[in-house]
């Protein structure tokens, strides 16, 4: 047998060739003092894209919009200190998404942690709560073990952030490498108990009034079309969470849309009125249930979830499996026999027709559905869409026609506003031939427009849909619906010129209220490569309908 | 402990812990945090390493909570957790340490 090669490498160098070795061709950070190490070995690295962020957070999104995007891990770098402490926002978006991604953050050296040295902060102890796990790294041989863990940390399971924090010393220790450990890869699944999935069976049999409920989960398992066919088969109304949109195309016969807060009528009363719940990788986040204990009151509910402690959690499951919800429906579906349902699919029809979802302006492409529906109009399904987060968050939600799934990023638990545009960013680096549009807000896309210089330097292929109501929307719809009208905070008295910002940048804008045919100029400027801002006034006064007051019975909706 | 407290803290019932964990700087604020982040009280707290080292093991004394049952499962989903196991307060890990604290 020939004798392996040993190589003498620093930590900084072993962590580049892992992340070569685990397929990882691009990433996004902004160096600094206590990971130069890395950046310096990354300099030399062929295979690696490093993208530049302009702000930690942003490196952060856009990492996961690549993640996203492909549902593959990747990877976001910061320095110590403050480029540690701005990627927080991001990872703690990670984590309440369930979004594989690793950071990698630069410490002060060893001998240093725990002085107050510059820029050092407790970066392990801020992420224990908002990552699935973390490391601090104490040498640079342990990374071997750290770094593939970390990747398969991240895609396990449930999928979640994994941090890394390698102190400088580390980063510059040289140690001898002869053999090299397999990339991390995600564990395999396990199959769910035989009695749970003939339980659940024998529930969907004999349910007169059965509603199919998806979550994220099910565009992370890849179960979408395998939700789709059980669906058909059992002739199951399907509601979706916010992060499931795309999963059934909603434009399907059995699909029922959004539920909760801002879903229609008719979804919210057919949940209402059902006798089963079948929730596939959903996790009843009160922006789904409304108040919990009227949230399908007459329901028994089987939850198929890979995370265990997410059973019970809220909601106690008649039949609660924990799985892969792929795998489960592989299990689950020759059980469930052929139904037509046809009086319970009669009345979802009558709610349908009785109280669907108003689209008002629809057709007036300076309203915000009518813009949401003129964009999508220029689009094909292959685009991705990514939002922001307030008011045009929900109306895109309620709104565009989505229909595959992972078309459709958005922050959905943590609810950041300043998601959009670097989401955007990674996503069009992971999958360029894809047009990507961002629906944001003048509150939003300020949180962090400065990756739009990033944008202009990738060159990549996002348009930005920003919907100018010069406040913040959602604030000041909440202020007007729930607090006397008393508007306080939520007005811009200054509106920066988005035009004249984004040119500044670098960017091709289109001023929607100077185009005589809106729509016309919408279809040239999406068929158009390259970053591109779309601006849109849109009135102060528009809300969004119907909406569940925060706490309240999702019966109780107001208006729509 | 005198009588009344000894009345008041049976009012409370309690649930003894035993967590088996990786032995590393950090795990045990990987445990701890999930009951600090719901203000949820850790009245008692017990950690030494078990055989060479690899491992420890963590005894907690908390107060029955309708929260414990979704707690445990979360504290068993941490990487560096490898078992926990529920006792009654009748576990006498805690009782016998009663003399270091008179």
């Amino acid at each position: 047998m020939p004798s392996p090669i040993t190589e003498t490498l620093t930590g900084a160098q072993i962590v580049v060739r892992l992340l070569e070795r685990q397929g990882v061709r691009t990433l996004s950070g902004i160096p600094g003092g206590a990971i130069l190490p890395i950046y310096d070995a990354l300099s030399q690295s062929s295979l690696i894209h490093h993208v530049l962020a302009r702000h930690e957070q942003g490196a952060g999104f856009i990492a996961q919009g690549m993640a996203r995007a492909s549902g593959e891990v990747a990877v976001c770098m910061a320095s110590s200190g403050p480029g540690a402490t701005n990627l927080l926002t991001a990872i703690a978006d990670a984590k309440l998404d369930s979004i594989p991604m690793l950071a990698i953050t630069g410490q002060v050296p060893t001998s240093m942690i725990g002085t107050d040295a510059f820029q050092e902060v407790d970066t392990y102890g801020l992420s224990i709560p908002i990552t699935k796990h973390n490391f601090l790294v104490s040498s640079a041989r342990d990374l071997l073990d750290i770094i593939p863990r970390a990747f398969r940390l991240a895609s396990s399971g449930r999928p979640g952030p994994v941090l890394v924090d390698i102190p400088k010393d580390v980063q510059n220790q040289a140690v001898e490498i002869s053999d090299w450990p397999e990339p991390g890869v995600a564990d395999p699944v396990m199959a769910a108990p035989a009695e749970l999935i003939a339980s659940a069976a024998a529930m969907i049999n004999a349910a007169a009034r059965p509603v199919l409920y998806l979550g994220g989960g099910v565009v992370h398992s890849g179960a979408s079309e395998l939700a789709v066919a059980l669906a058909e088969k059992a002739s199951l109304p399907t509601v979706m969470t916010l992060m499931a949109l795309g999963a059934m195309p909603v434009d399907h016969a059995l699909s029922l849309g959004m539920l909760g807060m801002h879903g229609a009528r008719c979804t919210n009363f057919a949940l209402d009125e059902c006798d089963l719940l079948i929730a596939l990788g959903a996790r009843f986040d009160d922006r789904a249930t409304g108040k919990v204990t009227a949230f399908c009151p007459q329901a028994k509910i089987i939850h198929i979830d890979i995370d265990r402690s997410e059973l019970d959690k809220i909601k106690t499951a008649h039949v609660g499996i924990s799985g892969d919800v792929a795998a489960v429906l592989e299990q689950l579906a020759p059980q469930v026999n052929a139904a037509l349902h046809t009086p319970w699919l009669a009345r979802v029809g009558e709610l349908k027709a009785e109280h669907p979802l108003r689209l008002p302006g629809i057709d007036d492409a300076r309203t915000p559905y009518g813009l949401i529906h003129a964009v999508a109009d220029g689009l094909d399904d292959q685009a991705i869409i990514t939002t922001d987060v307030g008011q045009h968050q929900m109306w895109v939600a309620q709104a565009y026609p989505l229909r595959r799934p992972r078309q459709w990023l958005t922050s959905g638990g943590l609810g950041t506003m300043g998601f959009g545009l670097p989401a955007a960013i990674g996503a069009s680096l992971a999958q360029p031939e894809r047009t990507v549009v961002c629906f944001s807000g003048d509150g939003s896309i300020l949180m962090n427009v400065q990756e739009l210089a990033t944008a202009a330097e990738e060159d990549v292929n996002v348009k930005v849909v920003l919907m100018n109501n010069a406040s913040l929307g959602l604030v000041f719809q909440q202020q007007t619906m729930f607090y006397g009208e008393r508007i306080f905070a939520s007005k811009f008295k200054g509106v920066p010129d988005f035009l004249k910002v984004a040119e500044g940048f670098g960017w091709q804008t289109l001023d929607l209220d100077l185009a005589d045919d809106p729509r016309a100029a919408l279809r040239r400027a999406l068929a158009g490569r390259g970053p591109l801002l779309i601006h849109a006034s849109i009135d102060m006064r528009e809300q969004v309908l119907p909406m569940v007051a925060p706490g309240a019975s999702n019966k109780d909706m107001i208006g729509g | 402990m005198n009588a009344i407290n000894k009345t008041e803290n049976q009012a409370l019932a309690r649930t003894v812990l035993e967590l088996d964990v990786n032995n590393h700087a950090g795990v045990m604020s990987h445990v701890v945090g999930m009951f600090s982040r719901r203000a949820y009280n850790v009245e008692g707290i017990l950690c030494m390493p078990v055989g060479d080292g690899a491992t420890s093991r963590i005894w907690l004394m908390v107060n029955e909570d309708v929260r414990l049952d979704q707690m445990v499962k979360q504290v068993e989903k941490l990487e560096d957790v490898l078992a926990v196991r529920r006792h009654g307060a009748e576990h006498q890990v805690f009782g016998r340490l009663e003399e270091f604290f008179h």
